[in-house]
């Protein structure tokens, strides 16, 4: 692919504006966090071209903005984040992605590296046993057509009402797992059949669940509030989404958009980027559905860490309390939400679109859970399985420039394909059983394409959007199980 | 046709080129270069055939309709397909008999798991010697 020649203004070192006068018809400039390091390797696709393409969306407010782990998606680029007016904006489900909520949710136990190692093997085939993962995997849970309704409705609470999981634990998710207004009639057939046999599972692709070791305290007062306490502490870590459901969720409301782009008027730059006004029937039939796909999402992390705790529980002959496994904290980083930001000192309905970034709401916010009220939200930042993961908050800065938002993950660097030539045969799980990380996966030659040089190194990513002010890094850890689908 | 199909590479999924001598074969090997990347196209037997109809818009989002359409069936029946008879292709609908039998893990290796078909960079071109089309998947 052709590397990106446009324009990229310097604001400081950690900001790059695409001004608007790069592109006809953008309405805002574009902002891309990155080092100039990582802005060379941004330059090698056409990705600051998506960024660019995002800003001429009806409505956009500020910028339309990239985190430095962005790469190439589809219409918005993956690491983009862009607010609309609901008066007169737009929601576009590319700029929510295929995966609606996929996210990370993060548990800490009081169990030590040096406990845990000794069982590791034990404790990573349980897991794989417990939590069902991979192609095709079908749940635990078996799920009628009437509770598929309730609990696109009422999201993780759906779970814990079953058993599975604390009320606790709901006080410690975004949205409290449940984002409003989803419903149900505005959901297809077909995604409800995609859907029902997929709750409860892990998935395949970039998913995964990671036994880690903290290997870093930045700052020991907000890590102990999380129940992070002391460098060799055991946490686990769940990435997933909502599986096919999502996906169906997200085809047939693009195939609506498609012919809402035409009746609105809507001039885009990029066909991915279907879109219609917010508060058309169009745009809150997708926003229903949407909510639906992400209560699902919430549902099935909501199980995977119960099925996660029992799977601790039974290696170690004590119960999950006595394991101290709470929940640290559980965030989307594909979704859009309505929320109130100050634009111009006047507060304003916004409709922020996270492409694979994350909230990242500040000390005191409203939305901040009581737990963390005097810190900030917990960011949960997941690297690759070679390298390490990031824990940190949100911050004011990130209130008042990017819509409280910040990065999601390492990003792509390699294609899929790229990534096992890189591998060339090797045996990747050898590999990194020599680096003390135990890893079972449903497909090796998947395995392959999630190897750490297909990514960009996630601490370049952190320390971006720590210096840039954005969020504020708060611990590191280390992987030393992981599973794969 | 020399070739039905070719594989693309993108940086976070995967994509596809398929060519045919008119737009049914076209729609054919679009579907076959999607079951290609699912699995080994030679180890699926036609045990079963299946009869879909599809509509849409126009052309181009009805190449991507009938590829999504696939993709459920692989997603909830979890049949795999490896011959499509195209019987009536307009501009928006589409009619098809598609040959394959369930996935089988003793019998089949699947390969990646293809979850929807996009509108990214989506082509549907004639060219000197038929049709040619470019589809980005989402896995």
């Amino acid at each position: 692919m052709a590397r990106w020649q446009g324009q990229l203004i310097k604001i400081d070192d950690y900001r790059w504006k695409i001004p608007e006068s790069y592109k006809t018809g953008m309405r805002v400039p574009g902002l891309i966090y990155a080092s100039k390091k990582m802005l060379e390797s941004i330059r090698e696709e056409q990705t600051p071209e998506q960024v660019a393409n995002v800003a001429f969306l009806p409505g956009i407010i500020g910028y339309s903005f990239a985190m430095p782990d962005i790469h190439w998606g589809y219409g918005f680029p993956i690491g983009g984040v862009a607010a609309m007016d609901i008066k007169d904006g737009v929601v576009s489900p590319g700029g929510v992605g295929y995966d609606i909520n996929c996210g990370v949710r993060l548990l800490r136990t009081s169990l030590s590296e040096a406990e845990v190692r000794p069982k590791i093997n034990g404790l990573i085939n349980a897991l794989f046993h417990n939590v069902p993962s991979g192609l095709g995997s079908e749940g635990k849970i078996k799920v009628s057509q009437k509770e598929m309704n309730q609990l696109m409705v009422e999201g993780a609470r759906w779970a814990v009402k079953r058993g599975l999981g604390s009320e606790e634990d709901l006080d410690v998710t975004e949205e409290g797992g449940c984002l409003s207004g989803a419903d149900p009639s505005k959901i297809s057939d077909k995604a409800v059949k995609r859907g029902m046999p997929q709750a409860g599972t892990l998935g395949s692709g970039n998913h995964f669940l990671e036994i880690q070791v903290v290997k870093e305290i930045f700052d020991s007062h907000i890590a102990s509030i999380m129940g992070i306490d002391e460098i060799g502490q055991v946490l686990v870590l769940i990435h997933t989404g909502s599986r096919g459901f999502g996906h169906q969720v997200c085809t047939d409301h693009l195939r609506v958009m498609e012919g809402a782009v035409s009746n609105y008027g809507i001039r885009l730059p990029d066909r991915q980027l279907a879109c219609a006004p917010i508060e058309s029937k169009e745009g809150k039939d997708y926003l229903a559905a949407m909510a639906c796909a992400a209560n699902y999402a919430w549902v099935n992390r909501q199980c995977i860490a119960h099925w996660a705790r029992e799977s601790f529980s039974k290696v170690f002959g004590k119960s999950s309390e006595a394991l101290g496994m709470k929940q640290i904290y559980d965030v989307a980083h594909n979704i859009a939400k309505i929320e109130e930001h100050a634009v111009n000192g006047h507060n304003l309905k916004v409709c922020v679109h996270r492409k694979g970034a994350t909230r990242a709401f500040p000390a005191g916010h409203k939305d901040t859970p009581k737990r963390y009220k005097e810190v900030g939200q917990p960011v949960l930042v997941p690297g690759d399985m070679g390298r390490c993961s990031f824990v940190a908050v949100g911050t004011e800065k990130a209130m008042s420039e990017s819509f409280g938002s910040t990065c999601h993950g390492a990003g792509r660097v390699l294609s899929r394909s790229a990534a096992k030539r890189s591998i060339n045969g090797r045996d990747i799980v050898r590999e990194l059983e020599n680096r003390g990380i135990t890893v079972k996966a449903g497909s090796i030659p998947s395995l392959a394409e999630e190897a750490s040089q297909a990514y960009k190194d996630i601490t370049e990513v952190i320390d971006v959007v720590h210096q840039a002010g954005i969020s504020r890094k708060v611990a590191m850890a280390t992987p030393m199980g992981v599973i794969k689908g | 046709m020399e070739k039905a199909f070719e594989i693309i590479d993108h940086t976070a999924d995967v994509g596809i080129i398929a060519y045919g001598v008119d737009v049914e074969e076209l729609f054919s090997n679009a579907a076959l270069a999607l079951f290609s990347l699912i699995t080994e196209l030679e180890s699926v037997d036609e045990k079963l055939h299946l009869d879909l109809e599809v509509s849409s818009e126009d052309r181009d989002s009805l190449l991507v309709e009938w590829l999504n359409e696939l993709i459920y069936f692989f997603d909830v029946k979890h049949i795999l397909f490896n011959r499509f008879d195209i019987e009536s292709l307009t501009h928006n609908e589409l009619k098809a008999t598609c040959y394959g039998e369930d996935f089988d893990p003793m019998k089949h290796k699947i390969k990646m798991g293809v979850k929807a078909a996009t509108y990214h960079m989506l082509r549907l071109d004639k060219t000197g010697g038929g049709y040619k089309a470019q589809i980005i998947f989402d896995i």
